[in-house]
């Protein structure tokens, strides 16, 4: 049985793809069949945080308007074996992912893969709706901040109506709450609302809270999924994420400020 | 963050009670907004403009409220009514 993996938020610009990228690598790293697509069909991005832009040949409409077989299109990753990638179009209009053909890629993938992480892009608009509509298991994507906490909650409404699981009266999508570029600095002198004040209004099984970390941007100026960085704090983050995701129990970390001294304190720059 | 800025931020704390007291009154309120038909501001905009054939209501006189329960859905309709002594008619 795959499951399919919708990875959403309704804002945009926080995290999404890196999330993607980083759930997608490590879960093949576990051994575990994986294929991410990229639904932002006109402005796709997940290939070059894969680090696969110039291998991109044929593209998921390709494969839906059946000009090119899956085979051909997916990409496999040069790290993994068990990865690999399904890149958006850059030219066609988002109107080419029709409900019928993205439903018809995702059974034939379901065919081979354990696992179908769809990276779906910001808003409410087809794409993103597109992405969630044959989901299993939903991660929203929310930095806590207002603007975000409030799209995720109505991302959360969408996913529970527009669904296939929905309209089918099939068991409810499972959801959960991935937290990104948390920062505890900010969180303990009460700029930042704080982990539990987000789950206080969203009410989600929580999968996880990435910091706020320089490694994510150098992951992908090099096009390198930041879970691949081990010794960076985004990079253990989300490979607890995964571990959660795939039943395991971690305890949460990263959800304090480190203790810095007085002169620390002083002369930070 | 240099010296300065470091007695500052200990002044003006909490602007995340702030960001959290506003995301519970928007949820709340985005929440209660979905799942209701689309044709309701318009039911309340037609039947305040009936009642303002013959009660002069205020516009913020009437309110409707959809709620949906297990079994049932329920259109709430709540009409203020002014002082006898204004009434037109």
């Amino acid at each position: 049985m795959s499951r399919i993996i919708v990875i959403t938020s309704g804002k945009g610009g926080v995290g999404k793809t890196t999330t993607s990228a980083a759930l997608a690598m490590g879960l093949a790293q576990r051994g575990k069949r994986t294929v991410v697509i990229d639904f932002d069909v006109g402005l796709r991005n997940l290939d070059l945080i894969m680090g696969c832009e110039r291998r991109v040949v044929y593209d998921f409409i390709n494969v839906i308007n059946q000009e090119a077989n899956l085979n051909q299109a997916l990409i496999r990753d040069k790290r993994c074996d068990h990865l690999y990638v399904l890149p958006a179009s850059q030219t066609r209009d988002k109107g080419a992912l029709s409900k019928e053909g993205v439903g018809r890629v995702l059974e034939e993938l379901s065919q081979t893969y354990d696992f179908i992480v769809c990276d779906s892009p910001a808003g409410i608009e087809h794409g993103a709706t597109m992405a969630m509509y044959y989901a299993d298991d939903a991660i929203v994507v929310t930095n806590p901040e207002v603007s975000s906490v409030r799209d995720s909650d109505r991302m959360l409404g969408i996913l529970s109506s527009k669904s296939r699981r929905a309209e089918t009266n099939a068991e409810p999508i499972r959801e959960f709450l991935l937290l990104t570029r948390y920062d505890p600095h900010r969180v303990e002198s009460g700029e930042m609302l704080s982990v539990d004040d987000v789950q206080e209004i969203l009410a989600l099984n929580l999968l996880g809270i990435i910091p706020e970390s320089k490694a994510v941007l150098t992951a992908s100026n090099a096009g390198i999924p930041v879970i691949l960085d081990r010794d960076s704090d985004a990079g253990q983050a989300y490979g607890d994420m995964v571990a959660r995701y795939l039943g395991e129990e971690v305890p949460h970390r990263f959800l304090h400020a480190e203790k810095k001294g007085l002169l620390s304190r002083l002369f930070r720059g | 963050m240099g010296l300065l800025d470091y007695f500052r931020s200990t002044q003006q704390k909490g602007t995340a009670n702030v960001a959290k007291e506003r995301l519970q009154i928007l949820v709340a309120h985005d929440r209660a907004a979905r799942g209701c038909p689309s044709y309701l501001p318009k039911l309340q905009q037609e039947i305040l403009e009936v009642i303002r054939k013959y009660v002069d209501v205020d516009l913020s006189a009437v309110s409707v409220n959809y709620e949906q329960e297990e079994s049932h859905e329920v259109l709430e309709l709540n009409i203020i009514l002014p002082d006898t002594g204004k009434h037109r008619i």
